[in-house]
């Protein structure tokens, strides 16, 4: 289209729109640029090292920032000796719980709109240490080996206190307050009386370890205060939020701080709020000048939580058909009094299989340690491990292949809540993915062997629900040359959000995609937006698509008596070729720059909210995805190696084909790490995290990833703004189990504890 | 020393990396610090053409050495044909890692043309090692990528190199 092949007219949204009453104009046909391969905008700049990152920035009086954390996990601190740091060399402040500025708990994620703290705990404020890692101390320095070196020399003793196991807490959980927001337990008949009435059954239990998001840029902050006004380049997964916790820490208005975030080194739920932020901005406020804090990789252990581990319980009963009559997803995760995560692991359970009898149901143990976070498809990632283990295992049990036992278990409607989904065409997506996995030509378990390998094949089912968050707006500014930019306080941490939206407002408002810039990062816009749930590209679409409403309204009624479009309303024109024209008679058109021209204008700016999320309650709304993987085992030493992979996704429109494939095949990765190597190696006598670094903590690197094959059905959603429903988290889920399912199918070995290790096989 | 032919001091302070001097006294921040151990490559740097990690190094040590970073890869605005290719192949999502995943790049095709060899050479004493998807594979899982752009890193590479590294 950009080569000037005419466009289509994109129709504007009736005013009262919201996605329940009809769909987005851009879900009726496929468009232009929409699906197509668009390289990253921001590309040029990230292969060039230029893009400025929270640690590159630098300000007037800059001074360095080193921290010191606890080595205890509960008591409280009874020795506290600064001199030495104080009197050595570029030192600039100590800052220990005497002398920090009295600030706020900040308000905990979740319990308002702009909430981001991870924790709801006091930072600094008196001598009690709640978790092993706590910081204790910061050191600001002119330089970064002077912050280090004077760190060092803080003496710091402790009255200690044993912390909370899991093995002893597990005697007395707790019910948590909610699960994100919605109710812990689902019951739907009594699922406990069918399992035992049932011909055929599974009652297992999984385990699930620590997990850490490890993004590879650091935690940092550079930041000032400006009087009561305070500054920060931050690595930001929400700006707003920020913003705004910082606010409340500090007793000013959101309005005060200035949050600039343009690019993340890598988010996946880490990126939030966390006590280095409040630490230096206090110290920065003391010392009077700005600081930067860059967390070493020991300190993102010890500051930022991470997954916490899962104990499930998975039941199913089946009759001789294989058909659910009861299904049972409950179990236990490790959390803190303060924060409020407990790993949503029952959620695929309750939308994903027909059965006569559902019940799932969490409880949490309160230990004495970092507050655990949202981690990339928090609760889906280790719950389809246990519940699509637990299906294959079924399988099994009934001698029938586990995608027809799954094909058997499709729903009509979502099982817990009855209502209708939005969209579901996971069983396209199975059978799509069969095909091309050529799952036919599978072995029974453990009779087929290459050399010293066992190879075996897997699949299980991936879910993410669909997200999209209220308070979404966005700006669009329109100049006389035609171009527009949209400002959304959105963060792109790697998922293509900036590319990905200047398609969509490109194709919605008839510009090429050369002519429409993305602005985000930054606190200063309008609305509220949050990398997370998988929301963002549905949230911005929603807001972009107001925001539209509004420019066209507005530019109706510059447009001059003699414009080819008076007397026309926003109802009956479309975005085509650079401008306007009437739905009805396309040749009615008038390009946005003639209409500026003609009103005297240079730009218009027009900023609106979009419509409440009214399809979330009305719909029951999920990306699926039917995940395939080939493995070998080693006979002899028990190492897995993962040859191929497929996924085959069902997750709306995609928009750009190819920044969606990274997304897919990056959680596909983290979920192979999940799978084989993943954990956070917790001591549960010191609290302690004894592998805190890239070293101990294994990732998948290159050679740990075989080539990774995509698919997805592309079928719009009719309830999602844009048509798409979200995939930034589905990747990482159905992965464990597939693995696990795999290693079965190779080796006849059943792993049920996470990661699959060798010593498990041996 | 030489930063991408610019001649630049050494640092005073001995306890200096190379990579903060590279970071916080020349302010080129294209070179990252993911976990300052040699555990995540994304400080690679090439020095006299050889890949070096720059957080495992003092700065004070390079007196006299030529170091090219990202920002000296390419000249005059314009792309080094493996910058191209990361982008053509979504080689990065996040793009922290990518300086590193580049200059890591640069300098293993020099590896192989030299035919040093990898754990998964067959045959250690060979002169001459074939570049290959899983000699390229091992070679660079010095870099991490926590986004998981590997399979587009490995296109990149392979497009660009493959032909004249074998």
């Amino acid at each position: 289209m950009s080569n000037g092949e005419t466009q289509r007219a994109v129709a504007t949204v009736p005013e009262d729109w919201t996605p329940t009453n009809s769909p987005d104009p851009l879900v009726r046909a496929k468009h232009g640029l929409i699906g197509a391969q668009v390289s990253r905008l921001d590309g040029p700049l990230k292969v060039r090292g230029e893009a400025r990152f929270a640690a590159e920035y630098v300000m007037d009086g800059m001074v360095y920032a080193a921290l010191r954390y606890s080595t205890i996990a509960r008591g409280r601190i009874t020795t506290l000796d600064t001199s030495a740091a104080e009197a050595a060399a570029g030192v600039v402040l100590v800052m220990t719980y005497p002398n920090a500025p009295s600030m706020q708990p900040p308000p905990l994620f979740l319990t308002g709109p702009k909430a981001a703290g991870g924790a709801n705990l006091p930072v600094m404020q008196d001598d009690s240490i709640h978790w092993n890692g706590e910081p204790v101390a910061i050191v600001l320095a002119e330089t970064p080996e002077q912050a280090d070196y004077a760190a060092s020399l803080i003496e710091v003793a402790y009255e200690s206190s044993p912390p909370r196991t899991f093995e002893e807490a597990r005697a007395h959980p707790r019910t948590p307050d909610s699960l994100v927001g919605q109710a812990v337990e689902v019951l739907v008949g009594d699922a406990e009386a069918a399992l035992i009435d049932a011909p055929h059954s599974v009652d297992l239990t999984y385990r699930t370890p620590r997990h850490n998001h490890n993004a590879i840029e650091p935690h940092a902050v550079t930041l000032a205060w400006d009087g009561e006004e305070l500054i920060v380049h931050d690595a930001s997964q929400g700006v707003k939020g920020h913003a705004w916790t910082f606010a409340q820490v500090f007793g000013i208005d959101e309005e005060q701080v200035h949050i600039t975030s343009p690019y993340v080194g890598g988010g996946f739920g880490g990126k939030t709020l966390w006590s280095h932020h409040l630490i230096g901005a206090a110290a920065s406020k003391l010392a009077g000048r700005p600081v930067r804090v860059t967390l070493s990789r020991e300190g993102v252990y010890r500051l930022v939580g991470g997954r916490t581990n899962t104990e499930q319980r998975v039941a199913i009963g089946a009759d001789d058909d294989g058909r659910f009559k009861s299904l049972i997803h409950t179990g236990i995760s490790a959390m803190t009094p303060y924060n409020g995560l407990a790993e949503q692991f029952t959620f695929p359970a309750r939308h994903m299989y027909a059965t006569e009898t559902l019940k799932t149901d969490q409880q949490v143990v309160d230990m004495d340690m970092l507050a655990n976070s949202f981690m990339r498809a928090p609760g889906e990632s280790v719950g389809t491990f246990a519940l699509e283990s637990a299906i294959d295992e079924l399988a099994i049990e009934l001698g029938m292949d586990p995608i027809e036992l799954r094909l058997r278990n499709e729903p009509d409607k979502d099982p817990s809540t009855g209502l209708p989904y939005s969209s579901r065409h996971i069983v396209d997506a199975w059978r799509g993915g069969a095909d091309r996995f050529g799952w036919e030509h599978r072995a029974e378990p453990g009779t087929r062997r290459e050399g010293e390998w066992l190879i075996g094949t897997g699949c299980a089912l991936g879910t993410y629900p669909y997200h999209r968050f209220p308070g979404g707006a966005a700006r669009i500014t329109l100049d006389k040359t035609g171009h527009a930019t949209v400002a959304v306080p959105a963060a792109d941490m790697g998922m293509g959000t900036s590319t990905t939206q200047a398609i969509v407002t490109a194709e919605r408002l008839g510009l090429p995609l050369e002519r429409v810039a993305i602005a985000y990062g930054d606190s200063s816009f309008p609305g509220n937006l949050l990398a997370g749930g998988s929301s963002q590209t549905a949230s911005i679409a929603g807001a972009v698509i107001s925001a539209q409403r509004a420019l066209v309204e507005q530019l109706l009624a510059l447009a001059s008596d003699e414009s080819t479009l008076a007397g026309l309303t926003a109802d009956e024109v479309g975005g085509r070729d650079e401008g306007l024209c009437e739905l009805a008679d396309p040749s009615r058109w008038q390009s946005y720059a003639e209409i500026l021209r003609q009103a005297g204008r240079d730009e218009v700016t027009v900023e609106a909210m979009a419509s409440d999320p009214a399809e979330m309650q009305a719909y029951s709304m999920h990306s699926c995805g039917a995940i395939f993987c080939q493995v070998r085992v080693n006979a002899t030493t028990g190492e897995t190696r993962v040859d191929r992979v497929l996924g085959s996704y069902d997750c709306g429109r995609i928009i750009n084909a190819k920044t969606a494939a990274s997304q897919f095949r990056g959680g596909i990765i983290m979920g192979l790490g999940l799978a084989l190597m993943e954990d956070t190696n917790f001591d549960e006598r010191t609290g302690r995290i004894m592998n805190p670094s890239l070293a101990e903590y294994h990732v998948p690197v290159h050679l740990d990833v075989p080539a990774i094959e995509l698919m997805w059905t592309d079928i719009p959603d009719p309830y999602a703004p844009a048509g798409a429903r979200g995939i930034g988290e589905i990747g990482i889920t159905g992965v464990g189990a597939a693995v696990a399912n795999a290693v079965y199918n190779a080796t006849g070995r059943r792993v049920r504890d996470l990661p699959i290790t060798l010593d498990k096989l041996l | 020393m030489i930063i991408n032919g610019r001649e630049a001091p050494a640092p005073a302070d001995a306890r200096v990396s190379l990579l903060d001097f590279l970071r916080e006294h020349l302010e080129l921040y294209g070179s990252k610090k993911g976990c300052n151990q040699g555990a995540c490559g994304a400080c690679t740097v090439l020095v006299d053409g050889e890949r070096v990690l720059s957080c495992l190094a003092l700065a004070v040590q390079y007196e006299d050495r030529e170091v090219t970073t990202i920002e000296g890869l390419s000249s005059g605005g314009g792309l080094h044909p493996l910058q191209q290719a990361f982008i053509d192949h979504d080689g990065f999502q996040c793009g922290y890692c990518t300086p590193g995943q580049i200059c890591s790049a640069v300098g293993m095709v020099e590896e192989l043309r030299r035919g040093v060899p990898s754990y998964v050479t067959d045959d250690l004493t060979a002169t001459d090692v074939a570049f290959g998807h899983d000699e390229l594979r091992e070679r660079m899982s010095g870099n991490l990528c926590r986004c998981g752009a590997y399979n587009g890193i490995v296109d990149a590479i392979t497009e660009v190199y493959a032909e004249q590294a074998s």
